[in-house]
């Protein structure tokens, strides 16, 4: 990816971005009767790359949309730049783009058109410098022969990558990605790594990231949080992580696969024992 | 109580809705393509269905009308019957109903997958608001259709009548008569309240759709349920409307 990694020109924004930072206090979230989120509080920092971790259901994505200004918190508060994300001027002052885990491509627009929907409403640059710009982040991401096509042409793996080179396009200062690396290639997942990365490294753009890809969390991350039952559990950078003897997060980080004594054996003895 | 929550909420929902999609009205012009599109699927794709029922009605009322004023000996007043029940209220009303099953149905369809498959929350997250560019296009499109499709409508049931009151043998009126009462008792007043009324019902048929598809949550099902929903608020509207437009222009 030589484009990529220019100093001298980048790829995605044409000048520097300024990164900003994102602050959820106290942040609980119920649908119902059912709490999802539980009095969450964390910073991250600009130009800091932020992991969520957890097993499935634990609210990462919840949290996520939260980040996004798409859901209202029941109680404390996420703050965008200072700014609650949820209003219009906060998103007219920050740009901010989340790349959905089912990829939320519009299905009636092309690949082209999805990803020049947003410089053409905002009416950022002209028609060439849009071409440009589209035709650049679809060849980052490997999709520039999938230009013309509609979204329901395309595998899981290219939607994917076509939603991450539309939030690109958008010139992101806090990227948010929902299990980018999900239904990808190990090799596609790497390169994937290896963007929300160089975006870090080159343009301080700000990223959190929910994802189950472990390898992705312990390589790029600034730190890594882990999300279990609503509650954030860990905090911490990555190496904190790896020597971390907290035995749920030793058993969500490494699961051991053991024949002998299968997890779901172990849950159907401990329904049943408490039955009796 | 519930029940009267869940209207009042849903007024509240769609006049905000109303109220966001104006504030975007200075956006529509470059917003030119999405319009002529909208014109398109509302009024083109509709046409034809529209000019069918329509002329159907005509006939019907020509038919009712002959056999109810033969032995009166009033026929020649077919024309005029046929001519003011079309303008003033079948061809609006009939026009509104097939728009809320047709085009209010496909909105709701659309809008609401689009939601249910997050493209409305990714259109907010690149702060492009979807009453600006998913409502605003629907609402002027249908005002400037409307009209179109009733006078095809009146023209189509007029001349269903008038093939009725010629070739139907207990009615058995010529074209000039039947058309020379029409144009005596109906009057361009008549035609012009009908638009009106079209109008009104066609705006808050699109209005009431979009508005019903944005707040769809769920899966497939919940689309079906809300598609359902729209169509049915959509006829209940026209016609509750309906009386009190009635009311306000005669």
């Amino acid at each position: 990816m030589p484009d990529l990694c220019s100093k001298t020109r980048n790829p995605f924004t044409g000048v520097e971005a300024n990164a900003v930072g994102v602050k959820v206090n106290d942040l609980s979230k119920k649908f119902g009767d059912m709490v999802v989120l539980r009095k969450i509080s964390f910073e991250v920092e600009p130009g800091e790359i932020f992991v969520i971790m957890g097993p499935s259901g634990s609210g990462k994505s919840v949290l996520l949309r939260h980040i996004a200004g798409l859901e209202t918190p029941t109680s404390g508060t996420v703050t965008v730049d200072g700014l609650d994300p949820s209003l219009a001027e906060t998103r007219n002052r920050v740009r901010l783009a989340l790349v959905f885990q089912s990829g939320a491509l519009f299905n009636s627009l092309n690949v082209y058109d999805n990803l020049a929907l947003y410089p053409r409403e905002h009416r950022s640059m002209d028609a060439k410098a849009i071409r440009e710009r589209v035709m650049h982040a679809l060849k980052i991401l490997s999709v520039e022969d999938a230009a013309l096509k509609f979204p329901s042409e395309l595998s899981g793996g290219m939607k994917k990558r076509v939603s991450i080179a539309r939030a690109l396009v958008m010139e992101p200062q806090l990227l948010l990605y929902d299990e980018p690396t999900s239904e990808l290639d190990p090799v596609m997942g790497a390169t994937i790594s290896e963007i929300i990365a160089t975006l870090k490294q080159e343009y301080s753009v700000t990223s959190v990231v929910v994802t189950h890809d472990r390898s992705l969390a312990l390589t790029i991350s600034n730190r890594v949080g882990i999300l279990m039952a609503g509650r954030l559990v860990t905090l911490g950078p990555p190496d904190d992580l790896k020597k971390s003897t907290d035995p749920r997060i030793v058993d969500f980080l490494n699961p051991k696969i053991d024949i002998e004594h299968p997890r779901f054996k172990a849950f159907e003895t401990k329904e049943t024992e408490e039955v009796s | 109580m519930k029940q009267i929550n869940s209207i009042l909420e849903g007024v509240g929902s769609v006049v905000q809705l109303l109220v966001r999609s104006l504030s975007y009205a200075g956006t529509l012009p470059r917003q030119f393509a999405r319009f002529i599109e909208q014109c398109y699927l509302i009024g083109y794709t509709t046409l034809p269905i529209v000019a069918i029922l329509s002329f159907f009605i005509g006939t019907v009322l020509a038919l009712e009308a002959g056999y109810a004023m033969s032995d009166l000996g009033a026929k020649e007043f077919i024309g005029s019957l046929v001519g003011l029940s079309m303008a003033r209220e079948l061809g609006p009303m009939m026009t509104s109903v097939l728009l809320a099953g047709r085009v209010g149905s496909a909105i709701t369809a659309e809008l609401a997958s689009m939601k249910v498959y997050q493209e409305i929350d990714a259109l907010v997250t690149m702060n492009i608001p979807p009453a600006r560019m998913l409502v605003l296009p629907r609402l002027a499109a249908v005002l400037v259709m409307m009209p179109v499709l009733i006078v095809i409508a009146n023209i189509c049931g007029w001349f269903g009548g008038s093939v009725v009151a010629k070739y139907v043998s207990y009615v058995g009126i010529g074209p000039e008569a039947y058309f020379a009462a029409l144009r005596h008792y109906t009057k361009f007043k008549d035609v012009v309240n009908g638009m009106e009324k079209a109008e009104v019902f066609g705006f808050v048929v699109v209005l009431v759709c979009c508005d019903i598809g944005l707040n769809t949550r769920g899966g497939p099902r919940e689309i079906g349920a809300a598609v359902t929903r729209a169509v049915v608020t959509s006829l209940i509207l026209i016609l509750v409307l309906d009386y009190f437009v009635t009311k306000i222009l005669l």
